[in-house]
């Protein structure tokens, strides 16, 4: 960096950003890379007039599929809408022409779906004259395939179309790949949520955590407890209305991305408590009540009332299998001063173990959420605590200080696991941290082979105490492509220098794409960020 | 002085009990009250006063007032209010301008006066100022004591405030070499810094990684260095654009062209002018500094600063100086045998002496002062007394403000730059040490203190480009305009914070990316539809 010693990893990534400026010859630049990829040298052209997306004679999808309809056309544009000034390039030639791209779903198309854990996003792509084909079992794969083909093109030095003819077959190492935002923390504008789907269909990550209730705020505009948002949100402009909700899960759905809600508790509940009456537990100062509140009061049957209703809203707004309880960062200080909360652990015979008092909290709630006929996932602390979880909970790894050693004993005890430890990228640093988070690979830990099934996946968390629409798109990208690609592409895939030449140019191809992701290091984009 | 501090204290408080108070930087002096005044768009304006010699012709005060009113109530037409709405309060329909001094078409420079006073009350409301330069710095503090109710109703408190800047130089450094920042994002720059009330423009123009300035002289320069000879360059018209941008926000822009360091996409525009390195007895192919000691070497810098002299009409141009690296020389038998020549032994530091001080001479002899980084005074560069010595190391070679007793001491001027590099980034509220910082706590007298005529925030861009330079700069750069334009009192941090989360969502209102401090929310937030 100007000024400050130069560390040889920069110096020699120095080098390969500015080695762009002499080489001809642009390359497409997958991201994240493939299962597979054979690539020939032969070159075939494609002009924005003449190239058409369609369906294969087998295709069990076609024209009414409106995800697909609507795929093709902004992968249409993602190709060349980007270049309407451009003339028609004079053909080199002896060019040969691509014009079509033939998709064929094999199966049920899955066309009107929502995608889930078990998707198949597997997908099979050859390029090769006259026509082009895209091959998937169901939609999912296509969405995926229609990403690499979009990659695999690129413009020469004289600005035509390019795709070398290639061969690739493809599907992604972990079904859970994540992205977590916080709209309590900051609201987040829905533009700024669609704009993060947009990001992360282009790193084939395919769930948003939408961490969107905390302490701080409470934007979800509940049907059956309107005043939940009226009074605790940061104002009624900063809510999610029954509609904005729909627009996010549809939007997520047409590119293949599972949205799974969470709602945090018992802990990080404060803002649930200005619009519900006694749903927090009151804390003490002497004897008297201090008129601060912690937790969700745990010993009150309206408690569990509010939450059967609350939930079976939920189950309904949201249509994933999943919903995450968190569970995460219980205080037991208040609970510890409330004599009502005393005498109800007396009577339970807890002593004086409040871990005890959360478990009992918690297996309510997972019954509650069991019996609306939906699955939970919950941070680390509700397996650490030892509550009983019903087989199939889903246990998210936060805590970085040896989180491998969390992954064995999740994984020895029979519970499928998601990794984001490594991946918090609110934590910001001078340089190149996305270098770390790429290094990380989930299943170096400790276990058998029957264990590392369990890792079902990860998530980059974008906490929110620092970030809002001014600084989220920057802050979470291309950082969290890093991770995308950790959890798509094959355990091999580690060179971290081939990485940052294909992530030099994936990023750009996102600011092109109308992505604000922040730049890896010195150099330049062919079409630098405007506002 | 402590009872003034005191006072100080006492009267920020007040002023937080009452409406409104978002300002930044804090003024000098303010007096205000709870008793406010309603203005209304339809009809308000900004008028010269008959004895201003500043009149309508003025473009540096006509397009402020333009700017103003469009921030202010946005550029749709205003109808007049209800009858039954405009009776509560007194009303002011006016902000009469004053200017004692003429001058309307002229730079800003660094010894500009940027003093207002600013008087609303029941018989004025009034701004008066030496200079246009004071005007524009009043105009901004007078858009952020507007407030409006929540029906919608603009007011402004009664108030008085006495301002001027604590720093003459207060700058912000921004890098298009290693990132090529697109014209738009260099004027949306300069907005802000006027909100902010900064004045000084460092435009750090080149440097290894690209080329991006056009030059006439020596057009190879940039289409060779530069990283697209069409798209990634600043043209004539785009630096004369920047420019008179800036001079019409009361700006100076003090335009960086570094040597004989820092100038690897210099050479090859100009064949010759970088030292060839050697690997053994050969070149190795490889190029290091700027060769000191070749003629061709001065000619083309005499050409090319002439240039350059001509372009930016401010007083100063920064002339680097930094950073050099000695191992290329060292390796070069032409240099050896120069150095042999001339006596300097193994010392390169007489070499880069020698080279920095022939470049000095061509430079004050088109009539220019110059900024340099701190190694030229490090490295005992003999430097003429006007020179001015940007710090930016914080320890090395000694502390930053033990450096500046140092360069202050040998009777120089100097800016600080050290604890303010922006794009230095850790997790949180890292505006609190920016802000912290007090350029003057070092051991000498008043004449020596006297002589630290400001600072700089620096946005260095290895990882900074158009898609994350708003949120990073600012409102983080704001923790240094306070601290170089307010008084040294004014440091509580609590008061401080509370202020700028109101100017940071101030900012946002304005349509500036500026990041959060800290959890919460603003009214309108970014890429929000209302």
């Amino acid at each position: 960096m100007r000024h400050r010693g130069l560390g040889l990893a920069a110096l020699l990534a120095l080098l390969a950003a500015l080695a762009p400026r002499s080489s001809a010859a642009p390359e497409p630049a997958l991201w994240p890379m493939p299962l597979s990829v054979k690539t020939s040298p032969r070159l075939l052209h494609l002009s924005r007039d003449n190239f058409s997306i369609g369906y294969g004679p087998s295709s069990t999808a076609g024209p009414t599929c409106s995800l697909l309809q609507e795929a093709f056309r902004r992968y249409h544009e993602y190709i060349f809408g980007f270049d309407k000034r451009q003339r028609r390039p004079a053909k080199p030639n002896g060019a040969i022409e691509l014009q079509q791209l033939l998709v064929t779903v094999v199966l049920d198309s899955e066309c009107d779906l929502f995608p889930n854990i078990t998707s198949d996003e597997s997908y099979a792509l050859l390029v090769k004259e006259p026509v082009a084909f895209l091959k998937a079992n169901r939609v999912w794969g296509v969405l995926r395939g229609l990403e690499t083909f979009s990659q695999l093109i690129y413009q020469d030095s004289y600005g035509t179309f390019t795709v070398n003819e290639s061969d690739i077959i493809d599907s992604p190492r972990f079904p859970h790949r994540g992205i977590l935002i916080d709209t309590a923390r900051h609201f987040l504008p829905v533009k700024s949520i669609l704009k993060t789907l947009d990001a992360m269909a282009f790193n084939k990550f395919n769930v948003l955590h939408w961490h969107i209730v905390d302490d701080q705020s409470f934007p979800y505009q509940s049907v059956t407890f309107p005043e939940l948002s009226n009074k605790g949100s940061y104002s009624l402009s900063h809510v999610y209305t029954p509609n904005d909700v729909h627009t996010v899960i549809e939007y997520a759905r047409l590119r293949g991305i599972r949205v799974l809600p969470e709602f945090d508790s018992p802990g990080h509940t404060q803002s649930w408590g200005k619009g519900q009456k006694d749903l927090l537990t009151p804390c003490y100062n002497e004897h008297k009540q201090s008129g601060t509140f912690g937790p969700i009061n745990p010993i009150l049957n309206s408690t569990y009332n509010f939450l059967s209703q609350f939930f079976k809203e939920v189950s309904m707004v949201f249509p994933d299998h999943f919903v995450h309880l968190g569970g995460d960062e219980v205080e037991f200080t208040c609970w510890e001063s409330n004599p009502e909360i005393q005498g109800f652990m007396k009577q339970k015979g807890f002593g004086k173990d409040f871990r005890r008092l959360e478990s009992f909290y918690l297996q309510k709630l997972l019954g509650i959420v069991s019996t609306v006929k939906k699955g939970s996932i919950v941070w680390q602390e509700v397996f650490d605590d030892h509550v009983k979880l019903l087989p199939g909970t889903i246990v998210q790894v936060w805590k970085n200080q040896v989180y491998s050693e969390e992954l064995r004993e999740v994984t020895a005890a029979g519970f499928p696991v998601i990794l984001s430890a490594p991946w918090y990228l609110d934590w910001i640093s001078y340089g190149q941290d996305w270098r770390n988070y790429y290094k990380v690979d989930p299943l170096h830990f400790d276990g058998s082979q029957e264990q590392k099934k369990l890792v079902i996946g990860g998530e980059a968390c974008l906490w929110g105490e620092f970030v809002d629409a001014t600084n989220l798109t920057p802050r979470l990208w291309p950082r969290a492509s890093a991770v995308g690609e950790r959890l798509w592409s094959p355990e091999n895939i580690t060179s971290v220098g081939d990485a940052y030449n294909r992530l030099t140019v994936h990023r750009c191809r996102m600011v092109r794409r109308g992505i604000s992701a922040e730049p890896l290091f010195t150099g330049y984009c062919d079409y630098e960020y405007k506002t | 002085m402590a009872g003034c501090g005191l006072c100080f204290s006492l009267l920020l408080a007040a002023a937080f009990a009452r409406q409104a108070q978002a300002l930044w930087p804090w003024p000098q002096y303010i007096q205000t009250s709870d008793s406010h005044y309603a203005i209304f768009p339809y009809n308000f304006q900004f008028q010269y006063h008959v004895s201003s010699a500043a009149q309508p012709g003025c473009s540096v005060l006509d397009e402020a007032f333009q700017r103003y009113r469009d921030l202010l109530f946005g550029s749709s037409s205003w109808q007049p209010p209800e009858p039954t709405r405009k009776q509560h309060t007194p009303e002011k329909n006016s902000l009469v301008i004053l200017v004692v001094l003429p001058g309307c078409d002229q730079l800003p420079s660094l010894e500009s006066v940027e003093n207002y006073t600013l008087v609303i009350n029941d018989d004025h409301c009034f701004l008066l100022s030496e200079t246009v330069w004071g005007a524009l710095r009043g105009l901004e503090t007078f858009s952020q004591l507007i407030w409006r109710s929540p029906e919608g109703t603009f007011f402004i408190n009664k108030t008085e405030i006495e301002d001027f800047p604590r720093f003459s130089h207060r700058g912000l450094l921004l890098d298009t070499s290693r990132h090529y920042l697109p014209l738009t994002s260099i004027l949306d720059t300069l907005d802000v810094m006027a909100y902010n009330k900064f004045n000084v423009f460092h435009w750090h123009l080149v440097d290894d990684s690209s080329f991006p300035y056009e030059s006439f002289t020596f057009p190879e320069l940039t289409r060779k260095g530069s990283y697209n000879p069409v798209t990634h360059v600043y043209t004539a018209q785009d630096v004369k654009e920047v420019i008179e941008y800036a001079r019409l926000r009361g700006i100076r822009v003090l335009a960086e062209f570094d040597t004989p360091g820092h100038t690897l996409s210099w050479g090859p525009g100009f064949p010759g002018l970088l030292t060839p390195c050697y690997s053994g007895s050969r070149p190795s192919g490889t190029f290091g500094p700027v060769n000191p000691i070749l003629n061709t070497t001065y000619e083309f810098m005499s050409t090319f600063f002439l240039e350059v002299s001509s372009v930016f009409p401010d007083f100063y141009l920064h002339l680097g100086g930094d950073e050099v690296d000695f191992t290329c020389w060292r390796s070069n038998p032409d240099i050896q045998a120069f150095m042999k020549t001339k006596g300097f032994g193994n010392d390169f530091k007489q070499l880069e002496s020698f080279y920095i001080q022939t470049l000095l001479n061509i430079v004050s002899a088109y009539g220019k002062g110059y900024v340099v980084w701190q190694e030229v005074f490090d490295n005992k560069v003999k430097v003429p007394p006007d020179t001015i010595i940007q710090v930016w190391r914080e320890e090395v070679p000694v502390n930053y403000l033990k450096e500046l007793e140092l360069i202050t001491r040998a009777g120089l001027r100097a800016l600080l730059s050290a604890p303010w590099y922006l794009n230095h980034i850790t997790y949180g509220p890292d505006w609190r040490d920016l802000y912290v910082v007090e350029p003057l706590e070092f051991e000498g007298g008043a004449q020596q203190k006297a002589l630290v005529i400001g600072g700089e925030a620096c946005m260095w861009g290895e990882y900074v480009d158009s898609t994350n330079l708003v949120p990073r700069l600012w409102p983080r750069a704001a923790a240094v305009a306070e601290r170089l334009w307010s008084n040294k009192s004014v440091t509580n941090l609590d008061l401080a914070f509370k202020r700028l989360t109101r100017f940071r969502c101030e900012l946002l209102r304005r349509g500036v990316q500026a990041q959060p401090l800290n959890i919460g929310y603003c009214e309108q937030e970014f890429e929000q539809t209302a």
